[in-house]
């Protein structure tokens, strides 16, 4: 277990935000909480997943809604805290720890700040390895584990507890409905884990991960280095390409941003289009017309100079832009994991093959 | 015939152009002062006389003044700051995410208070008038008197700003209010920065702009004057000097217009090369293309619309240097303003892009003789390194595959080449020294509309956008008649039920003819 530097929690800003595939909101207004916290004193510790006993009891939190409620209402760390106290008032027992249930995106610090105001650490894991749409897209609801009970926070006072559903989409159900009464936001804490689910199905070490995406980013941009190469040699990523935004649709449906976004080739794929499909996050990436890379691969797009990335909410037409995949966390390349958060879970008709697969490896470029 | 005047007041020079129709009859450059009034005096002295009887149907004014007061951090007024939204947002206060500095100049003070709006318009929570009332006579006996007040999703429903003002209004009567609703669109702290930027800015505006008026009055013009804002329209002064933010982009956004008016380009790529960079921005329709992400202002988070602006190290100014690799570097690092004593040509040591342009006979300047050593093939390799820059950059710009027309203005245009790949046809407008001035008088007038609906079909919400741009586009000064619809978007939003839709619309039209009085 070792202390945070606020210099990590910067970096783990924009770690998360390449983590979020395109989706997860922007993690701006959960680091200015912490920059204040920080400030105030309050200091927060990352805790491996392998030191919890395995009857140690976990918050697994994240804050709900539409991203762009969020840019009105803002984010109040407090509320994130009482969702934890609120489910140990449910429960009768402490929390251990506290961790995110995605670390893609503003839900990537939410437990941070929660663990600032309580003193608790917090897990370096979480059960998405990335930013998904759903609540059971994520490593707790493919391994089959309980999915209640589930605490969710207003800042008007309103607390809600979904007390026992018998599915996690119930709960997805039921909790997306609260969390629109009250004004399409809400801080939430899922439904608890012991220390052994946590080390048998969370995915281990993702805010450190996050930490060093963010720090290579920033290095390469202070040394005029290509940040995007920075990206693939510190992950092991794959360049996928490069190109310039030719076209975006974008529609809700469901509550879901769903689109297309066409690419024009650059560099080594010029005269090579490319065709992205989004639900919140990047799903599919098409090459030419062919499958290229698909979920659960994390497909992010970068801006092609600072390597920053760009939101399906964000990206517009002319942006120079680069797709990089990189490795999908192992619990989802099971049959069962594929369910979930495989290219059928999202609509698409395409058995997942792995851009990391030896046989799909190729070169770089087309 | 209709005759109007533009000035641009800029950092170094303060120009003007008395414009006839399509033709520029006179045009005027003059340092500007530091009191701007003398400047703009000046400038005016040198158009007045070939006004003629019939006089002028206005006056536009440019001016990068306001900006340069924020990122100067001088002529700021303490601003007392209201949000509307308790219990929600609590930990993040006004000037949360201010630089220091900046914020230690305009924090007067502080105040949250409950109310608020959700995305379907329900309140969050009641106004809390009483606990208004008891913040503006804190700020009243604090001495304050300029107020920012933001609500949140007041784009929806601004009714409690309006409310808020009121309410102050009857504890200050003499203050200057911004209400963020009347600037910003969606997003809470970056439409509130602008409110407060605004309201720092507001002593400063109303002497500014009475001092414009003045000028005009010195000379003789009686003419309606009128301040260019960021999108390339103008608004009446009155409505300049109670919103001074508009006018923070008006700089490179009159460049362009002017430099698309000089060439009757329409849809273009402009590059102004200066001193130490090249500024490109793409023309759509005659109006900047609009860069969509959050600006940065003196170091403040905004969510301005402003022209969509690539930066490359490449000015007149900016040293040549032969690479590691045997290839040239050129800049970023420049000479800058201090050309004429460290560029060869004027006996310095630095070796600029300017010198190897006088060494091709491409420039006059300083003394040819101090370059004439320059090896001929190393000076041809230098403007192939530039136009090699120019390419990459007006590529990135571009947003189709065709080939586009490029407009080149600025001092160190000459780095320009005649031909680029991708590029149609270089054009170097006549007056391009003054493009930013004429860029200010063939200014229209506009009006945006930019928020959420729902419960409405997709045609229902583009009508109604459309008619709310229109109302404030009157308001600003337009002939109704002559509203033409320019923008409409629309953004579908995650997560929200029933269909919610963000509409942009964006209208604009001829100014109207003043009111008889």
């Amino acid at each position: 277990m070792r202390e945070l530097q606020m210099h990590e929690i910067e970096a783990l800003a924009v770690g998360a935000w390449v983590l979020g595939t395109g989706g997860g909101g922007s993690p701006y207004l959960g680091l200015l909480n912490m920059r204040r916290l920080y400030a105030e004193g309050h200091r927060v510790s990352l805790m491996p997943p392998e030191d919890l006993d395995d009857d140690d009891l976990v918050a697994v939190v994240s804050n709900m809604g539409a991203p762009l409620v969020g840019q009105e209402r803002l984010t109040d760390s407090r509320n994130i805290a009482r969702a934890v106290t609120l489910m140990e008032e449910h429960l009768g027992r402490p929390f251990r720890a506290i961790m995110s249930v995605e670390i893609g995106g503003n839900n990537g610090i939410q437990p941070l700040m929660a663990a600032a105001h309580l003193g608790r650490p917090v897990v370096d894991a979480d059960a998405m390895g990335r930013a998904y749409p759903e609540a059971q897209m994520t490593s707790f609801a493919v391994a089959d584990l309980k999915p209640y009970p589930l605490s969710l926070v207003d800042p008007r006072g309103i607390e809600g507890i979904v007390a026992k559903v018998p599915s996690w989409k119930w709960m997805e159900r039921l909790s997306r409905r609260m969390c629109v009464e009250v004004g399409s936001i809400a801080a939430t804490c899922k439904a608890p884990r012991t220390g052994a689910e946590v080390k048998a199905w969370g995915i281990p070490h993702t805010t450190t991960q996050a930490i060093a995406l963010g720090e290579s980013i920033r290095r390469a941009q202070r040394e005029h280095r290509d940040p995007v190469q920075a990206i693939l040699d510190a992950e092991d990523g794959r360049l996928i390409f490069r190109g310039k935004v030719a076209d975006i649709s974008r529609r809700t449906t469901e509550g879901f941003l769903r689109g297309t976004a066409r690419l024009d080739g650059l560099d080594d794929w010029r005269g090579h289009g490319f065709d992205l499909a989004f639900q919140n996050e990047w799903a599919v990436g098409w090459l030419d017309g062919a499958p290229r890379v698909m979920t659960p691969d994390l497909i992010c797009v970068l801006d092609s100079v600072t390597g920053e990335a760009i939101g399906t909410e964000t990206l517009r037409y002319g942006q120079r832009v680069t797709v990089i995949a990189l490795r999908a966390p192992k619990v989802f390349l099971s049959p069962r994991g594929l369910d979930f958060v495989g290219p059928r879970a999202f609509g698409y008709d395409l058995d997942f093959v792995s851009v990391f697969d030896a046989a799909a490896a190729g070169g770089n470029a087309p | 015939m209709r005759r109007r005047i533009g000035i641009d007041v800029g950092g170094t020079n303060t120009d003007a152009v008395l414009l006839e129709g399509e033709g520029v009859l006179q045009a005027v450059k003059t340092p500007t002062t530091a009191d701007v009034l003398t400047g703009v005096k000046q400038a005016l002295r040198g158009v007045a006389p070939a006004i003629g009887a019939a006089g002028v149907q206005g006056v536009m004014i440019g001016t990068t003044h306001f900006v340069n007061a924020v990122v100067q951090r001088r002529d700021l007024a303490r601003v007392g700051a209201l949000r509307i939204g308790l219990p929600a947002a609590a930990t993040l206060p006004p000037l949360c995410d201010w630089p220091e500095d900046l914020a230690a100049i305009v924090r007067g003070q502080v105040h949250m208070v409950e109310g608020g709006h959700d995305f379907d318009g329900r309140p969050i929570m009641p106004l809390d008038e009483r606990a208004i009332a008891a913040a503006a006579r804190e700020m009243r006996a604090a001495g304050i008197a300029c107020v920012a007040v933001a609500s949140i999703f007041s784009p929806l429903d601004p009714a409690m700003e309006i409310r808020a003002a009121e309410i102050i209004r009857q504890e200050m009567p003499e203050a200057a209010i911004t209400l963020s609703h009347e600037l910003g669109r969606i997003g809470l702290l970056e439409r509130e920065n602008v409110a407060l930027l605004n309201a720092a800015l507001a002593p400063l505006a109303a002497h500014t702009v009475r001092a414009f008026a003045q000028a005009l009055e010195e000379a003789g013009i009686d003419a309606p004057l009128y301040i260019t804002q960021n999108d390339g329209t103008v608004m009446r002064a009155d409505h300049a000097a109670r919103f001074p933010v508009l006018s923070f982009a008006s700089g490179p956004t009159n460049s362009m217009r002017g430099a698309a008016f000089l060439t009757g380009a329409k849809d273009a790529l402009v590059v102004d090369v200066g001193g130490t960079t090249s500024d490109i921005g793409a023309l759509k329709a005659g109006f900047p293309r609009e860069a969509n992400a959050v600006v940065q202002v003196g170091g403040v988070r905004t969510n301005f619309r402003m022209p969509d602006l690539l930066s490359i190290g490449l000015g007149g100014g900016s040293h040549v240097e032969p690479g590691a690799d045997g290839r040239i570097a050129i800049g970023p690092r420049s000479v800058g303003f201090r050309l004429p004593e460290l560029a060869r040509v004027f006996g310095g040591a630095q070796l600029t892009t300017s010198d190897v342009a006088v060494r091709l006979g491409m420039l006059a300047l300083g003394e040819a003789d101090r370059v004439a050593g320059l090896e001929e093939g190393f000076a041809r390799a230098v403007f192939a390194e530039a136009a090699r820059m120019l390419e990459d950059a007006t590529d990135r710009m571009k947003t189709e595959a065709g080939a586009v027309p490029l407009l080149a203005v600025g001092g160190g245009a000459f780095l320009v080449p005649d031909t680029l790949p991708g590029i149609s046809q270089v054009l170097r407008p006549e007056h391009a020294a003054v493009a930013n001035a004429v860029g200010a008088a063939i200014a229209q007038v506009s009006g945006e509309a930019d928020q959420v609906f729902q419960g409405m079909t997709r045609a229902e919400a583009l009508r109604e956008a459309e008619r709310i741009a229109r109302a404030r586009a009157t308001e600003a000064g337009a002939e109704p008649e002559s509203l033409v619809l320019v923008d409409v978007e629309d953004l579908p939003i995650a997560y929200l039920p029933g269909g919610a839709l963000r509409v942009r619309a964006r209208v604009v039209g001829e100014i109207a003819a003043p009111a008889e009085s």
